[in-house]
């Protein structure tokens, strides 16, 4: 736990802003795709923390990026730099930042790139990115990725940034023709998206860690709201925590509910 | 300097009066590495029944203005798994657990009360006969008060160790609750459980939970839990354990003066993990502040 400071506050583009926290204690510490639980200052009618994936970690000062959607947010926007923040983290258990030989494939819907970009800097060899919204407000930091040496395709639904569509369309027109080492994937969005992330992977013989985007209470697994159902070694399932267990899961872990 | 915060309920001696109420504080090592469990009045673990529980589906909880509803449905690893995985961790430390237990028949409240009997390390057994979140059973036990007694006399013939009844939320009764419970032989009662309650989504037309109801917590239900531990507290010669939306020292001592001996944090601790250490050390300055030696000169302080 630890206040932190606000450091910078800036929009980014059609309502998503990034938050810089100087937070020495807790910067030092973030592995890919874990998170913070973020108490919203001056939100006096909440009772639970906020979780943001942490988007970027480095000299003792992280970042999130977030979406102004729900009244939690709405009032977190209004925070100024030289405010302080408590933090809780790092959480949860993140992507493992390694892709065993194989060419890394990073698949993010919206805001979900965020829990992306730490791993992006930490695999061991570039691969690609694909990212998709729903509009080009939607599609966010391509920059910094390309920076980090990785080529992003875009699609968007409404057609207004790369090509039109879900951002399946263009990983199953570049997974016609995968490298012969194979493909290791790793995906965040929304529930959707990850489940077709994994069904292919499954299909391909690929392994697909996805990264759970789901309410949280604690954030650290006392209270039993973000539980997922996860394939038990007896054939049956049991409730895992995605603040505790996950946020990343392997595909083949994870129970789909039919819709 | 001569401040003595440290109570005793049924025999649970307690260093303060500030425990972490049940279903708020997991097993223990959830929040172990963020507060020093050492320095808290005792932990009230999830409510454990005889056998596994899986739950209910998600949508579990659901913030509203200044409260918490959730439905998680008493999701425990059962008996044996609790006496086998959760148990000997809490061992590790210097305070006292006392095991939320609960059941869907008497037999069951029976079977969970004696199977701690012979267990180490548990201080003693919150009987919950209240929990809104489940379809038969604990909701049903808490609302007939024959079958109260039942449950209560049931659980006491099968354990030594302190007992405490958490009552339900039960707005015209709970004064009757209250000496039923010390008349079947409770040692303590802990008041109130979370209240029946729901939230809709408009666009949708569904319930927010999986559950369609559950029980609101948070700061939102302290004036009403204020209330009902004030008319507990007036009812019995027993402790009583004030728990309803605490989060500040303020709060907990609100329920102090209105009769009770402890009081329990849960809620708060999810927007503060360290709110029931710093509300006891809140009441230790409350104390001084006022010239008081003792936590038990604030206990039924109201004046009229």
């Amino acid at each position: 736990m630890e206040n932190a400071q606000i450091l910078e506050h800036r929009d980014i583009q059609g309502g998503y802003k990034r938050l810089v926290l100087r937070a020495p204690g807790i910067a030092p510490e973030v592995r890919p795709g874990q998170f913070v639980h973020l108490r919203v200052p001056h939100l006096e009618a909440a009772v639970l923390r906020r979780p943001f994936s942490v988007f970027d970690a480095r000299d003792g000062a992280l970042s999130i990026l977030y979406k102004d959607a729900g009244h939690g947010t709405a009032v977190l926007k209004g925070a100024a730099p030289g405010e302080t923040v408590s933090l809780i983290g790092p959480l949860g258990r993140g992507f493992p930042a390694e892709c065993g030989g194989r060419m890394p494939v990073l698949v993010a819907g919206g805001y979900g790139m965020a829990a992306l970009h730490l791993l992006a800097r930490a695999l061991p060899r570039r691969g690609i990115a694909f990212f998709g919204g729903k509009t080009a407000d939607d599609v966010l930091c391509v920059d910094e990725f390309e920076a980090l040496g990785w080529p992003v395709r875009i699609a968007t639904e409404d057609g207004s940034l790369g090509e039109r569509g879900l951002v399946t369309a263009p990983l199953d027109e570049w997974m016609k023709k995968p490298p012969r080492e194979g493909v290791e994937l790793f995906a965040c969005g929304p529930m959707g998206m990850l489940r077709a992330i994994g069904e292919r992977a499954i299909a391909g013989g690929w392994k697909a860690w996805l990264s759970l985007d789901r309410h949280m209470g604690c954030g650290v697994g006392a209270c039993l709201t973000c539980v997922q159902k996860i394939h038990a070694p007896d054939g049956g399932w049991t409730w895992q925590r995605v603040c505790r267990e996950g946020p990343v899961f392997e595909s083949r872990e994870i129970v789909w509910e039919d819709e | 300097m001569g401040i003595d915060l440290s109570v005793e309920i049924g025999g649970i001696r307690m260093r303060n009066p500030v425990m972490v109420a049940s279903g708020t504080f997991g097993y223990g090592p959830e929040y172990a590495d963020l507060v020093d469990l050492n320095r808290l009045g005792a932990i009230v673990v999830k409510g454990i029944s005889p056998k596994p529980v899986m739950g209910n589906p998600p949508a579990r909880t659901v913030e509203t203005v200044g409260g918490l509803i959730n439905a998680i449905g008493l999701q425990n690893p059962g008996l044996e798994g609790f006496l086998r995985d959760g148990l000997p961790f809490l061992r590790g430390y210097n305070v006292p657990v006392i095991v939320n237990i609960w059941g869907r028949t008497v037999e069951e409240y029976e079977e969970v009360a004696a199977g701690f009997e012979g267990a180490e390390g548990v201080a003693g057994l919150e009987v919950n006969v209240s929990c809104p979140n489940i379809k038969e059973g604990s909701a049903l036990f808490g609302g007939d008060p024959a079958l109260f007694r039942r449950v209560v006399s049931a659980v006491r013939a099968k354990t030594r160790r302190p007992l405490i009844v958490k009552l339900a939320p039960d707005l015209s009764r709970v004064a009757e609750y209250a000496r039923a419970a010390e008349g079947c032989g409770a040692d303590a009662i802990s008041l109130i459980n979370s209240i029946p309650a729901m939230a809709i989504d408009i666009e949708t037309r569904r319930p927010r939970l999986g559950n369609v109801s559950g029980g609101l917590s948070g700061p939102a239900i302290k004036p009403i839990a204020l209330k009902m531990v004030w008319e507990a507290a007036r009812a019995v010669k027993i402790p009583v354990i004030g728990i309803g939306g605490i989060a500040c020292a303020a709060d907990a001592i609100e329920f102090l003066l209105a009769g009770a001996t402890a009081v329990a944090v849960g809620t708060a601790t999810f927007l503060n993990p360290a709110a029931a250490i710093e509300i006891a050390e809140g009441i230790g300055d409350y104390l001084a502040r006022h010239g008081l030696g003792h936590v038990r000169d604030v206990t039924g302080g109201l004046r009229s």
